[in-house]
């Protein structure tokens, strides 16, 4: 639904930018325009899909906003605060109300702290006035919460499986009942069989408990399940935003079309008869993007005024959303 | 068509300080010259394991390839000497892995990696192998060739390392090429592009190919035949369209179902395959799949099945020469009942 109510977050010309340094011992540095000037709503308790191929700048965003990375312009306003601005111990109470969960759940688990120790330390941090006994029975109940036995408090990450590693990793983001959660690629490193466990219990908890999400990832056919709407990023820039059926069903940019075109099918059939649009090349380098449109180096349908000038996203339709000079 | 490569019975397991790691649990199959056959599997399924026991690529310890054959040719790789293995590797059988950066050394130029082993199988001299990987290069879709053949890996994307790798394992004109996931690492659309060209090489040199992936819409797209893949062991075999239209394995069955719809059908829900993979160091008695399977009895918690001709098969094999769908499953899915 686009209007699922108000935003909850709004990004408003996110820019990252990361110098690199080239040249005779480093005396040049080009700028690699990792986000470039990128603006989006997530809703209150929607799921918003943010696709793309590596590199594409989609966990930048999701870091940047976040503020594990300082944004080089832009503002992103959670609940009516603009993170970009708050510093110190501001900022640090503001993370609780926003978490995320990581791509690898082993390495981003502590080896030497329990499965208690891990989702407890957010409590330890934040309320620091509950006592052992009440945080225990928190502990517990979250890992209930996430489908993992209370029983398994005192073990270490590596006792167990990569699925029930990246429950842990939820029962931790969860603690401090914060609303608004990044998942950052949560299932690419989990087998077939377990992503899908994974994927109902991530969308199970946010009907429980009213999460918005952002949902980093490249599957196309998992984000498609989970999410309410969807955004594609190409280069540092959306290209495409819309509800995911419309995006599904009439893509609009010629991006989007490539990129769910390259999708496998599970179908034999269905791959014998699909159409697929092969593009040409690779995705040019963000320190050294062509001009123009982002995407002219690939795209099949470029014309002379894709070379020239940078298409704006803009609503084509009531919420889709789309830059493409083939839609003017 | 003649069978290229028959595997039979091949066991592989390795040694470790937890204990003895069953990866291949005796499996067989075999495959014809120009088939696709695509293995599917999770990873610890044994899928890369069991084409690189074929390929001897193992160190031992702490790999023992146990038991089995694995007739290429009229010979047994698992039994010639290791200067015959090196003369099939690389020359007959070409293999490209999961990470081309790993598996291209990274201080040499791409064209020298590709001229050695030109010179070295076919004996070319220094200019007839960098003219020749010219060739290679341009074939595979590198632009550019005459200078990208200079140049080092670092200096190429991941798409353009892969098509390396594959103009690599062509250069010696192989009778079958062994793909290990080699799209895994690599972006939908620059997927779809290798499957593209090795589609397209494969109907120009008739070459075989062995795709492993964990992907079954890659199979699905890919392959003239599957296995799947499970605990070490082949649970199910058929043609691609037999196998995702009369599904018999439970697990198969499981994994289709786990996939997300992609025609937009609203599912509240995705289904799952409950609990995880087995421990390679402690199977149990029966089937390794009998703790996740929803068709279980009793006889799966005591006897392993072996693969076995399914009944009523929709398809025979094209020279008739009987079913060529196995499953290795105690229950008939269609009806669950015991067989």
């Amino acid at each position: 639904m686009i209007d699922k109510g108000k935003a909850l977050v709004e990004v408003r010309n996110l820019k990252k930018y990361f110098p690199m340094r080239r040249g005779f011992f480093g005396r040049n540095t080009v700028q690699v325009k990792a986000v470039d000037d990128v603006s989006f709503d997530v809703f209150e308790q929607e799921t918003l899909g943010l696709v793309g191929e590596s590199g594409c700048g989609k966990s930048t965003t999701g870091n940047t906003i976040l503020r594990l990375l300082t944004p080089t312009g832009g503002t992103v306003h959670y609940d009516g605060v603009d993170l970009t601005t708050l510093e110190g111990e501001k900022l640090r109470q503001m993370r609780q109300h926003i978490q995320m969960i990581f791509q690898n759940p082993y390495a981003s688990l502590n080896p030497r702290l329990t499965v208690g120790q891990i989702v407890g330390e957010p409590l330890k941090t934040f309320r620091p006035q509950m006592s052992k006994q009440e945080r225990a029975e928190k502990i517990q109940s979250m890992l209930r919460l996430v489908g993992l036995s209370p029983a398994f408090i005192n073990r270490y990450p590596h006792e167990f499986s990569g699925g029930q590693q990246q429950r842990i990793g939820i029962a931790r983001a969860l603690t401090l009942d914060p609303a608004f959660i990044v998942c950052d690629e949560p299932i690419a490193a989990l087998d077939v069989s377990i992503q899908a466990q994974v994927v109902n219990l991530l969308r199970r908890l946010q009907e429980q408990l009213g999460l918005t999400y952002l949902f980093i990832s490249h599957d196309l056919s998992m984000v498609r399940f989970i999410s309410d709407r969807i955004a594609v990023m190409y280069l540092g820039k959306i290209v495409e935003v819309a509800r995911k059926n419309e995006l599904y069903g009439e893509p609009l940019h010629p991006y989007t079309q490539a990129l769910l075109s390259a999708v496998p099918v599970a179908n034999p059939k269905r791959e014998r008869s699909r159409q697929q649009i092969i593009l040409k090349g690779d995705v040019p380098s963000p320190a050294n993007p062509p001009r123009g449109c982002n995407f002219n180096t690939r795209c099949p349908l470029a014309f002379e005024r894709c070379f020239e000038e940078d298409p704006q996203l803009r609503e084509v339709e009531p919420g889709h959303w789309c830059a493409c000079h083939l839609l003017d | 068509m003649e069978d290229l490569l028959t595997v039979e019975n091949l066991e592989t397991e390795f040694h470790t300080a937890e204990g003895i790691v069953k990866a291949v649990n005796g499996i067989s199959y075999s495959l014809k010259e120009g088939e696709i056959l695509g293995i599917v599997g999770e990873s610890g399924s044994g899928k890369s394991v069991s084409v690189l026991s074929l390929l001897r690529l193992l160190p031992q310890p702490p790999a023992y390839i146990k038991g089995g054959t694995a007739v290429f040719r009229d010979r047994d790789l698992l039994h010639i000497s290791d200067e015959e293995i090196r003369s099939v590797r690389g020359n007959e059988i070409a293999m490209i892995f999961q990470d081309p950066m790993t598996s291209l050394n990274p201080v040499m130029k791409i064209g020298k990696q590709i001229g050695e082993a030109l010179q070295l199988h076919l004996g070319m001299t220094e200019t007839e192998a960098r003219e020749r990987t010219i060739e290679l290069l341009t074939h595979v879709g590198i632009p550019m060739a005459e200078q990208r053949v200079d140049q080092y890996p670092h200096q190429l994307s991941g798409g353009m390392r892969q098509r390396v790798m594959i103009a690599l394992g062509l250069s010696c004109n192989p009778r079958l090429l062994i793909a290990d996931e080699p799209t895994t690492a690599l972006d939908v659309t620059i997927q779809a592009q290798i499957i593209n060209l090795v589609h397209n090489l494969q109907n120009e040199t008739g070459m075989a190919v062995i795709w492993i992936t964990h992907d079954l819409g890659v199979v699905a797209g890919i392959a003239d035949k599957v296995i799947v893949m499970y605990a070490g062991k082949v649970v199910e075999y058929a043609a691609v369209d037999e196998l995702f239209e009369d599904t018999r394995h439970p697990y198969t069955l499981g994994l289709l179902a786990s996939l997300p719809e992609m025609d937009g059908e609203e599912q509240s829900e995705l289904k799952t395959v409950r609990g995880s993979p087995p421990d390679l160091t402690n199977l149990p008695p029966g089937c390794p799949f009998a703790p996740r399977c929803d068709y279980v009895i009793d006889k799966c918690l005591s006897e392993n099945p072996a693969a076995i001709p399914v009944e009523a098969p929709i398809r025979m094999d094209q020279n008739n020469e009987g079913p060529v769908h196995l499953a290795a499953c105690w229950v008939d899915v269609r009806v669950r009942e015991a067989i």
